[in-house]
C-alpha cells in the first residue's frame, strides 16, 4: 500500500479541505474494513461525533475515521494500516483525559481500545493481575475484592477511567503519597509498537532486564507506543481506615499542619485540603457538614487497628497544636465515608456553583503553599475570575478550579490565560505544571516555560526512537521547538525571554 | 535545607569533559567510586570521575524530598536523613564505604525492602544530568507527582550509565519506622515458599522476608503497637535487635557467611510465588520470594532457561567471564529499541559502552 496523499498535512493537524477530507475517510475506512470487522470501524460523521472530545471538553475535533479493535491482531493490523498510509493514529482509552491527549486529529485514526475490557487472569499468590487496557479502573478492586486484595491508585475518574489510559497518564489519585503512581503499581506491560512489533516493559518479577521502558511508557501520553495488556500489582486491603478533618482559620497554618503531619513521622494514606470557597460549595453541594472555615484538612490513616489508633492521637495532636479550630474523626465507616464524600464531591459541586470550570493541575514544593494560594488570588482579581482550590495536600498536587461562563465572548480565552499564569506560578517556585492529568493539547504552551530547549529536543529524540515518522499522536506532550519560540516571542517572563537561542518568526 | 561547598560543584568541567569525547568519539567510563566496577560486563573507555562532585544540594525533611549531587557518599546521605528520622526506604546496597548516590540510581539495586517499599527507580523523582553531547537538563523534579515530559529520570534508574551522566538526583524519603522486630521460623525452602506467599496477602507491615539456611526471616516495621500485635499473629521465635540488624545488612551488603564462596553469584529475578527452580548450588531467597541468589557453577545458558521459564531473569552478578553476557539477554527487538533509545540520549554511543549489553 502507498502513504496516501495531503496526509502529512494532517499530521500537523491542519485540517485538509472538506473534499480531500472525505475522500481519504473513504480510502482509510475501506482499508480498515479490509483488516478487522466492518462493525469496529466507523467513519459516519454523526457515528464520530462521540468521540470528537475526552475530558478536556473545549477542544472538539471529530476524527478522520474510528477503528475498535477486539484484540492485539487487530490493533497490529490498524497501525500496519495507518503506518503505510501515512495516517496519524490517536489512541484513547475511556475518554476521561483531562488535557485532551485523546483530543482526534482531523486526518488521523482514532484507536478506541474500549472493547478491549476482559479482566485475562488473576494470580493471587503473585498479587497481580492481567488485564487488557479498556478494563475500567475501579472493576478491578472489584473483581479481587473477595481475596482481600485491591488496585491501590484511585484517580477520581475511578469509575470510568480506563487503565490503559492510566499507564498512558501516569495517572494518580488521592492515595499517591503512601501507595504511589500508577507506575509504582504496575509490573508490567505489553505494547505493540509502530513497527507492528509487540513487546514486553517489566516483567512479572519485581524488575526487568535492560532499560526501564516500563517506567517510560507511564504517562507518555500515546506518543511512543500502544498499551495492549498491563499487569498490575495488587495489595491487600488495609484491616482499618480512619480520617480526621480539621477546620482551619487560615490556608497558612492548614499547609504548616499538614507539613507537620508528614515531619512527625507519619505518612497517612491520603491528605486533602480544600479552601473556603470549596467548602461552601460543597456544603452547598451536600449535607457533610465542614465546618465554614478558611480551610478544611481531612487526613486518612490505614493500617492495622494499632497502627490507626496510635497514629490517630498523634495527628489529631498535631492538627490541634498546628491551630485547628475544630477536629472530627470517624468513628464507623459510614462516617469515614461522609466525611470523604464532600471531597469526592468538590468538582461536581463547584460545578453547580459555576456554568463551567477550568481545573488545573500545577504541583509544587508544599512549604510554597500559602505563598502559591496568595499568588492565585491575585492572579484571579487581575483576570478578573473566581478561583476555589482542591488540593492534594500530602503531596504537593494543586487543583484550582477557575469558575467561568463559556457563553460569554471571551471568558473561555481568559480562564485558559489565568490557568497559564498559575501553572507559571507553579513552575516559578519548582514546581511543574502537571502532577497528574498529563499535558496533552492544553498544557504545550506552558511545557516551554517549564523545559529549556536542551529538554525538549530530548524528548523529541526519545519520541523518534520509538516512532521516526511521528505517527502515535503527533502534536500532542512535547511542544515543538518552533511553537515555543512563538510562545516566547509573545511572553516575556520576569524580563527574560525564554528560549533566547532560537529564531523567532 | 543544606547549601552545598560550592568548589564541590563540578558540573562544568564534567560537562565539558564529555563535549570532548563527543567531538573525540571516545568512550567513557563513567565512575564515582568504583564501588560497583564487579558490576556487568567489563567496562571499557576513559575514566570520567564524577565522585568529586559532591554534595547534598537542598532536603527538606516535611517535604519528603532530598536532592544531592551524583559523587554524593551514600553514608552522608544515610547519617543526613537519619538525622531527620528519615531514611531511603528502598534499602540500597552501598557494596563499598564510598558508594555514591549515582551509581547507586545507574546501579538501580535495592536492598530487602524493595518488595513493600519500593525500588529505587521508584523514589527517583528528577535527575539533572548530561547528556551524550554535554547538554545539560533537568528531568522531573522535586515533587512527587509529575507528569511533565517523558519519564527521563526513571529511565536512568539500572541503565548502568549507558544514557547519561547524572549530575544531581532528587530522591523521595520516608520517616523510619518507630519500631522494627524480626521473626525467625525453621523451615525447608519450599515450606518457606509456601509461608511467604501467605504473608504476602496479609495486611501486615512487612519490611522484609528472606530464607537462608533452613530459617526464614521475617521482618516487620511500623509503629511500636502495629508491629507487636503482627508479631503476636505471626508467631515465629524473635530475633534479638542486634542479630537481627546484623542479619539484614549483613544480606544487603553480601557480607552474611553464606556470601563467602568461590562459584559465579546468579540473581534471579522472579514472580515472588514461583516455586524452587531445583538449580544446582546454594541458594538464598530474599524480596518474599521474587529475587533469589544463587551460587552455581552450571552453565549460564541452563541458569537462565530456567529463570525465564518461571517468568523471570537471571543477571550473573559476581564472577564468570565478563566479556559474555551478564544481563540476561534481550529479544532481538528488544535490544534494537534499546539501541534507538540509547542513541537519542547518546548519539556516539561514548557512555559506558557495552557495560549493559553487547553493542549498547
Amino acid at each position: 500500500m502507498t502513504p496516501l496523499p495531503g496526509i502529512r498535512d494532517a499530521s500537523k493537524n491542519r485540517p485538509p479541505d472538506a473534499a480531500s477530507l472525505n475522500r481519504l475517510r473513504a480510502e482509510v475506512g475501506e482499508r480498515l474494513r479490509a483488516v478487522i470487522p466492518a462493525t469496529g470501524v466507523l467513519t459516519e460523521l454523526e457515528q464520530l461525533r462521540p468521540f470528537e472530545c475526552d475530558g478536556l471538553s473545549a477542544h472538539r475535533q471529530p476524527p478522520l475515521a474510528v477503528a475498535m479493535p477486539a484484540n492485539v491482531d487487530q490493533v497490529q493490523a490498524v497501525l500496519k494500516v495507518c503506518r503505510e498510509a501515512g495516517v496519524p493514529v490517536v489512541t484513547r482509552g475511556a475518554g476521561t483525559g483531562l488535557s485532551g491527549g485523546a483530543l482526534p486529529l482531523a486526518g488521523g485514526v482514532l484507536l478506541n481500545m474500549s472493547r478491549m475490557n476482559d479482566i485475562i487472569s488473576i494470580d493471587q499468590d503473585n498479587r497481580l493481575a492481567r488485564v487488557q487496557p479498556g478494563v475500567r479502573n475501579l472493576q478491578i478492586s472489584e473483581a479481587v475484592r473477595h481475596l482481600g486484595l485491591y488496585y491501590a491508585p484511585d484517580p477520581s475518574s475511578q469509575i470510568a477511567c480506563s487503565i490503559g489510559g492510566n499507564v498512558a497518564e501516569n495517572a494518580g489519585g488521592v492515595h499517591c503519597l503512601k501507595y504511589g503512581l500508577t507506575v509504582h503499581n504496575v509490573a508490567a506491560v505489553d505494547v505493540v509498537t509502530i513497527d507492528g512489533e509487540r513487546l514486553t516493559f517489566g516483567s512479572e518479577a519485581f524488575d526487568a532486564p535492560g532499560f526501564d521502558l516500563l517506567a517510560l511508557i507511564h504517562g507518555s501520553e500515546g506518543l511512543l507506543a500502544v498499551i495492549v495488556e498491563v499487569v498490575v500489582r495488587l495489595l491487600p486491603v488495609p484491616r482499618h481506615a480512619q480520617v480526621v478533618m480539621a477546620a482551619f482559620p487560615d490556608v497558612g497554618s492548614a499547609g504548616h499542619a499538614v507539613a507537620r503531619i508528614i515531619g512527625s513521622g507519619i505518612l497517612p494514606a491520603g491528605l486533602e485540603m480544600m479552601d473556603h470557597g470549596c467548602i461552601l460549595a460543597v456544603n452547598d453541594y451536600l449535607d457533610v457538614g465542614y465546618p465554614e472555615c478558611e480551610a478544611v484538612v481531612l487526613c486518612e490513616v490505614d493500617g492495622t487497628a494499632e497502627e490507626v489508633a496510635d497514629q490517630l492521637v498523634q495527628v489529631r495532636d498535631v492538627l490541634l497544636a498546628g491551630g485547628a479550630t475544630e477536629v472530627r474523626e470517624s468513628r464507623s465507616e459510614a462516617e469515614r465515608l461522609a466525611l470523604w464524600s464532600g471531597r469526592k464531591a468538590a468538582f461536581p459541586a463547584v460545578g453547580r456553583i459555576a456554568s463551567d470550570y477550568y481545573c488545573m493541575d500545577g504541583t509544587i514544593p508544599r512549604r510554597h503553599l500559602a505563598d502559591v494560594l496568595a499568588e492565585i488570588q491575585r492572579l484571579a482579581n487581575t483576570y478578573g475570575l473566581r478561583v476555589v482550590n482542591v488540593f492534594h495536600a500530602g503531596d504537593g498536587n494543586m487543583h484550582p478550579l477557575i469558575l467561568y461562563d463559556a457563553n460569554l465572548a471571551g471568558q473561555t480565552e481568559t480562564a485558559e490565560a489565568l490557568g497559564a499564569a498559575i501553572l507559571e506560578a507553579c513552575v516559578a517556585v519548582g514546581g511543574t505544571v502537571t502532577g497528574e492529568h498529563g499535558v496533552g493539547v492544553e498544557k504545550l504552551d506552558t511545557m516551554c516555560v517549564q523545559f529549556s530547549t536542551i529538554e525538549l529536543a530530548q524528548f523529541h529524540a526519545l519520541k523518534a526512537a520509538f516512532d521516526p515518522e511521528a505517527i502515535l499522536n503527533p502534536g500532542k506532550a512535547v511542544p515543538t521547538l518552533a511553537r515555543c519560540a512563538e510562545f516566547g516571542a509573545m511572553h516575556v517572563h520576569g524580563g527574560r525571554l525564554p528560549h533566547p537561542e532560537l529564531e523567532r518568526f | 535545607m543544606t547549601r552545598p561547598a560550592p568548589e564541590k560543584d563540578i558540573a562544568e568541567a564534567l560537562a565539558g569533559e564529555v563535549e570532548q569525547a563527543f567531538r573525540d568519539r571516545a568512550a567513557l567510563c563513567i565512575r564515582g567510586s568504583g564501588s560497583k566496577d564487579f558490576l556487568g560486563r567489563e567496562p571499557a573507555g576513559r575514566k570520567l570521575d564524577v565522585s568529586r562532585h559532591r554534595g547534598v544540594i537542598s532536603y527538606e525533611p516535611t517535604e519528603l524530598v532530598l536532592t544531592a549531587r551524583s559523587g554524593t557518599r551514600l553514608s552522608e546521605i544515610r547519617d543526613v536523613l537519619a538525622d531527620q528520622g528519615q531514611m531511603l526506604a528502598f534499602e540500597p546496597p552501598a557494596f563499598g564505604d564510598e558508594a555514591t548516590l549515582g551509581g547507586t540510581i545507574a546501579a538501580g539495586l535495592s536492598g530487602p525492602r524493595r518488595p513493600y517499599a519500593g525500588s529505587a527507580r521508584d523514589f527517583v523523582l528528577g535527575v539533572t544530568m548530561l547528556n551524550g553531547q554535554g547538554e545539560s537538563g533537568r528531568f522531573g523534579g522535586e515533587v512527587i507527582k509529575n507528569v511533565a515530559g517523558y519519564d527521563v529520570s526513571r529511565l536512568m534508574a539500572g541503565a548502568m550509565g549507558t544514557l547519561g551522566v547524572l549530575l544531581d538526583v532528587s530522591l523521595k524519603v520516608l520517616p523510619r519506622p518507630e519500631a522494627e522486630r524480626t521473626r525467625v521460623f525453621k523451615l525447608s525452602a519450599a515450606a518457606a515458599l509456601e509461608k511467604l506467599t501467605t504473608l504476602g496477602r496479609l495486611p501486615i507491615p512487612l519490611s522484609g522476608a528472606a530464607w537462608m539456611e533452613g530459617r526464614l526471616y521475617v521482618r516487620l516495621s511500623g509503629s511500636a503497637s502495629g508491629v507487636s500485635a503482627a508479631e503476636r499473629e505471626l508467631i515465629g521465635e524473635p530475633l534479638a535487635e542486634k542479630e537481627a540488624a546484623g542479619f539484614w545488612t549483613g544480606l544487603r551488603e553480601h557480607r552474611l557467611d553464606f556470601f563467602a564462596d568461590d562459584r559465579p553469584l546468579w540473581r534471579l529475578g522472579l514472580p515472588p510465588a514461583a516455586p524452587e527452580l531445583g538449580l544446582d548450588g546454594k541458594g538464598l531467597i530474599d524480596w518474599g520470594g521474587g529475587q533469589r541468589w544463587l551460587f552455581s557453577a552450571l552453565p549460564a545458558e541452563t541458569i537462565r532457561d530456567r529463570a525465564a521459564a518461571a517468568g523471570g531473569h537471571a543477571t550473573l552478578f559476581r564472577g564468570g567471564d565478563r566479556r559474555e553476557a551478564i544481563f540476561h539477554p534481550l529479544s532481538q527487538a528488544m535490544l534494537a529499541l534499546h539501541q534507538r533509545v540509547k542513541a537519542a540520549l547518546d548519539p556516539a554511543g561514548i557512555f559506558n559502552p557495552g557495560r549493559l549489553y553487547e553493542g549498547l
